[in-house]
């Protein structure tokens, strides 16, 4: 939900300068609807009297209206406001249409693979796509999913003010959209809650042409399929698009900073995925080596040139010479406009706002700023869209007076990728060594896709689902699982970890048999629970 | 990948094997129930790594990937593979201690439980052992070596790292396949660097092509994975006739029976060569011509037979640093060249002088996949450095086969060298390239039993040596001097690593 660049001065609409309160301004006006006008006048009469708003949170993404939600379900009046799309980067340019392509390609993929059809008794032929089609879904799915956003918005009596915003100081905030006069003006709130979110983090060295060089901002559009594209970085992002692209029919060529590729995720998913996910697929990758010079090529006539060079070295030690290259090197705070300076913040040397544990903006000092917080990419503490929300949320708790923090431990996170990937807590390194470090032990349980009925059923058995969790207390502390559907089998484990759950209670769930749960469940089952002495047993009910 | 076996349970099937984590029996080979005070005993050292029955319904297993490489040391208990079998991936564990010697099924491979599927040293001493065995006993089940194999070789030859000159470095043919033939109408890269898709290059490693030598059709000359299913068909079906690209114009043409026996017979069947005339490449026309014009120069031949068990225990210890074993022999030729001046000279055309060289720049004749032969060039081996020579070799071998050779770099010999020790043979003669004044070929070394001068018989690695030269300018004193001063030089190899 990127708001403007600093807004250049004498760009506010004449009638709102000083006008309080100012007429919110929605887009397009003629949405506007009476009954509307006048439900807001008379709320703004009741409430508080001070200032216009008890919230205003800035950006829309699904960080900001995830807390304008939950504000309005608590009873403040609450406002957002959007420089750019409803929805922010999740809906418009990130999460939503690349699972769009991803269910696209994912079928291309397996309509493709006509061993596997076979054995399932299934004879397919001239599979084809178009690709504009594909692209079409995409953007299609992100203009049905930013509807449903504002309507949602809309339906609770949130203000949708259009306009990029700067704080002026004390409570009054001003928004404007550049070459606007009739869209804009100044408000006053009591809390804020900044959700500006991230754009695409680009190295140096790397022009952007948005045809042979791009970020996924441009990729999503799917406007052309180059035969070989250079993807540099190999977390989430990348390996998405790597997905989308083999099942397309493109070659990928990976550039990797790290020793390894997937340098992110837990050691042993990370080899399970290379497995999968790279070595049978149309992929190489250059590990170690930064992409430091990017020369744009011509689709068709001139390959785009990578220079690569030795992360350790520095030395230059190889030229890539491909169709395309998708830069995913991660997402970079979108924090610029705001004027921070007049409520004395500062963001950090990459541009993040530093918050407290309750989302509190902490100033120069390490003090919290009253009544400003931050959620979201803008944070940089979990640079997820759910994240966000749930930051979102939180901080609108610790508005009203209840203090919460949020577990970030506890939080899933998945790549779409064909199997997908998931995870919440730790990763098994990480583990290790906070074992290490506070002298505890580690348990550790695995499962495979392979023994489970259902998977077997859809001859998709490749993946492994692994525990880790605490000896003494028998706590979880992280679940990976790369299999068929991994994305939303996550969630037992993560709200199991988010209530509390140790794994001896959760050994006595029970689960649908044939499901793919049952390779959690598997897994609870497999966790030597008798270390701990005062186990909880079942209680049998008569 | 599952550690313990416990981890194992699937509903309703506990497959369990024990509680013990999954170890790979190692079964000792004695080779030798009885063995002699000999060198051959160490065997018993060489363990076998089995495919492991991880459940009890498993009866084969695939490799899903090595934790360990060869030459890898290897801990008890310690983890080198990863098994998938029936039911899920298992890392499965080491029963030895010792040194991975050598892998029989690669990655992607299928072994049915018990089959062998490693070989593990105890000693590094004994990896070649490990080796060998491996080239033994490799059973018939894996799709995709990981390294291509040694050039057929004949039966009885000695596994590749045991005798001196039969050193894997020297210019063997290359595997069997490779495509000679470029696509016609492909841009070439003028840069001589190899551009390559991603699954051009998987798919060039699982048919085993070679990429220097397909042209690509892609942009900018990018090979592509079609270009290497066309180089792989072309290959099969015309090794010889497509012209490739204008051969470097007069290679100073080797050893004689490397052209001789071109691989044609590896690439492509016998019974489609039959009864067909192909036309000669370009370059092997102009070796042809060049063996023709060798018959104006009177030659002569002195041979010499020469002890190599010390130059073979100094390869050992340089083979880690990059030395090959062509290297090390070149190296000696140029120590010993040194001192003699007339062996690098050359004969004026009219046959009226002699032109001392300035450079000790020894020639190695390397036979190409397409029937041809190119002889590329280490140059001033008096005085380069071993290690450098070694890099210098396998760059020239690489652009050499991929013909992309500056023509200083293949015309610039003063010395010749022609080494056919790999396939085994006892000697052979090397007809004398045009324009310089001696070549010596270089036979496989073989334990002999040698008489010594204080009247006792042992084994001894030996191998001839035959240099052919040009009587106009060296006589056969000054040959045989020559050869006295490089067997004293291999025999004593030490001053080769200064």
């Amino acid at each position: 939900m990127p708001i403007a660049s600093p807004l250049p001065g004498g760009r506010f609409a004449p009638r709102a300068l000083g006008a309080r309160p100012p007429p919110p301004a929605l887009l397009p006006p003629g949405r506007r609807s009476i009954r509307r006008e006048a439900r807001r006048a008379c709320v703004g009469a009741i409430a508080l009297g001070k200032h216009d708003y008890d919230v205003v949170v800035i950006g829309c993404g699904v960080g900001g209206h995830g807390a304008a939600l939950h504000a309005v379900e608590q009873g403040l009046k609450t406002a957002v406001v959007e420089g750019h799309d409803i929805g922010g980067t999740c809906v418009n340019r990130g999460c939503v249409p690349s699972k769009a392509l991803l269910a696209a390609a994912g079928r291309v993929r397996e309509l493709k693979n006509e061993m596997h059809l076979k054995s399932l008794g299934i004879s397919v032929e001239g599979v084809a796509y178009d690709r504009q089609a594909i692209a079409d879904h995409a953007s299609n799915l992100a203009g049905t999913i930013q509807g449903n956003l504002q309507r949602s918005l809309e339906g609770l009596g949130v203000d949708i003010l259009r306009g990029s915003a700067r704080f002026m100081g004390g409570n009054r905030m001003r928004y404007a959209l550049p070459g606007r006069v009739d869209v804009g003006g100044e408000i006053t709130a009591r809390d804020f809650i900044i959700a500006t979110g991230s754009v695409p983090f680009v190295p140096p060295g790397i022009p952007i042409d948005g045809k042979t060089v791009f970020t996924s901002d441009h990729a999503l559009k799917l406007e052309w399929l180059p035969d070989w594209v250079a993807i540099i970085g190999s977390g989430y992002i990348g390996l998405e698009f790597a997905d989308v692209y083999t099942a397309l029919g493109s070659e990928v060529t990976f550039v990797e900073a790290m020793d390894k590729i997937m340098p992110g995720f837990d050691g042993e998913i990370a080899k399970v995925a290379k497995r999968l996910l790279i070595d049978p697929r149309s992929i190489d990758s250059h590990t170690g080596v930064l992409a430091t010079k990017v020369t744009p090529g011509v689709p068709g006539v001139k390959p785009v040139e990578i220079e690569l060079t030795d992360f350790h070295t520095k030395e230059k030690v190889d030229t890539l010479e491909v169709d395309a290259c998708l830069v995913a090197t991660g997402r970079a705070p979108y924090t610029q406009g705001l004027n921070l300076g007049a409520v004395n913040v500062e963001t950090d040397r990459r541009g993040f706002i530093p918050v407290s544990p309750k989302m509190e903006v902490l100033d120069r000092e390490g003090s919290v700023v009253p009544h400003v917080y931050c959620i979201g990419d803008a944070n940089g503490k979990f640079m997820l869209a759910h994240a966000a929300s749930a930051q979102g949320i939180s901080a609108v708790e610790n508005i009203c007076g209840r203090p919460h923090q949020l577990n970030h431990l506890s939080v899933p996170a998945a790549c779409f990728t064909h199997p997908e990937i998931s995870f919440v807590g730790m990763t098994q390194e990480a583990a290790e060594e906070k074992a290490k470090a506070e002298g505890f032990k580690v348990g550790l349980a695995k499962t495979s896709f392979k023994a489970n009925s259902k998977a077997l059923a859809e001859k998709e058995a490749d993946g492994m689902a692994k525990i880790i969790y605490r000896m003494d207390t028998l706590e979880i502390l992280g679940v990976h699982i790369i299999g068929l559907h991994a994305a939303d089998l996550i969630h037992e484990a993560s709200n199991a970890l988010a209530m509390g759950n140790t794994v001896d209670q959760l050994k006595f769930n029970v689960h649908t048999h044939p499901t793919l749960s049952e390779v959690l469940d598997e897994l609870f089952k497999q966790c030597k629970t008798d270390v701990k002495a005062n186990a909880k047993q079942p209680v049998l009910v008569s | 990948m599952m550690k313990a076996a416990n981890s194992l349970a699937s509903r309703g099937s506990k497959l369990l094997a024990g509680e013990t984590p999954f170890r790979l029996n190692g079964g000792a080979l004695h080779q030798s129930p009885a063995p002699r005070r000999r060198r051959l005993e160490v065997q018993d050292a060489v363990k076998e790594v089995f495919m492991p029955a991880l459940s009890s319904t498993m009866t084969e297993g695939k490799i899903v990937s090595w934790l360990k490489s060869e030459g890898d040391e290897i801990k008890k208990g310690e983890a080198i593979v990863v098994v998938e079998s029936d039911k899920a991936d298992m890392d499965v564990e080491s029963f030895n201690d010792g040194f991975l010697g050598s892998i029989v099924v690669p990655e992607g491979g299928v072994a049915n439980v018990g089959e062998a599927i490693a070989f593990i040293a105890e000693q590094e001493a004994e990896m070649k052992e490990a080796k060998a065995k491996a080239g033994g006993a490799a059973p018939a089940a894996k799709p995709a070596e990981a390294e291509a194999p040694p050039p057929p070789s004949p039966p009885t030859a000695k596994p590749e790292e045991n005798a001196a000159p039969d050193a894997k470095s020297a210019p063997a043919p290359p595997p069997p396949a490779p495509a000679p033939a470029p696509v016609a109408a492909a841009v070439a890269r003028t840069d001589g660097r190899i551009i390559a898709t991603p699954y051009a290059k998987k798919l060039a490693k699982q048919l085993k092509v070679d990429l220097a030598v397909v042209a690509g059709s892609g942009p900018a000359g990018r090979i592509t994975a079609a270009d290497v299913q066309a180089a792989t068909s072309n290959g099969a079906k015309a090794p010889v006739a497509a012209p490739a690209k204008p051969a470097p114009s007069a290679p100073p043409a080797g050893g004689s029976p490397a052209p001789a026996a071109p691989p044609p017979a590896a690439s492509t069947t016998v019974s489609e060569l039959r009864g067909t005339t192909e036309p000669m490449s370009t370059m092997q026309l102009s070796v042809a011509q060049n063996m023709v014009n060798s018959l104006q120069v009177p030659e002569f031949r002195v041979s010499m037979k020469i002890t190599t068990d010390d130059l073979d225990a100094l390869y050992q210890t340089l083979k880690p640093h990059g030395v090959t074993m062509t290297t090390l022999l070149a190296k000696a030729c140029g120590v010993a060249l040194a001192q003699h001046p007339l062996l690098f000279s050359s004969c004026t055309p009219d046959g009226k002088g002699i032109t001392y060289n300035e450079h000790v720049n020894v020639a190695v004749a390397v036979a190409m996949p397409d029937g041809g032969l190119i002889t590329p060039v280490l140059k001033d081996c008096d005085t380069t450095d071993i290690y450098t020579l070694s890099r210098d070799w396998r760059d020239l071998v690489k652009r050499s086969r991929a013909k992309k050779l500056a023509p200083d770099e293949y015309n610039s010999g003063t010395f010749t060298l022609s080494n056919l020790g790999m396939f085994g043979v006892e000697s052979f003669d090397a007809i004398l390239p045009f324009g310089s004044s001696a070549i010596l070929g270089i036979a496989g070394s073989q334990p002999c039993v040698v008489a010594t001068e204080d009247g006792m018989i042992c084994v001894k690695k030996q191998m001839t040596v035959n240099m052919t030269c040009d009587h106009r300018v060296v006589y056969g004193a000054q040959a045989a001097e020559f050869l006295q001063t490089l067997k004293g030089i291999i025999e004593s190899p030490e001053l080769l690593t200064l």
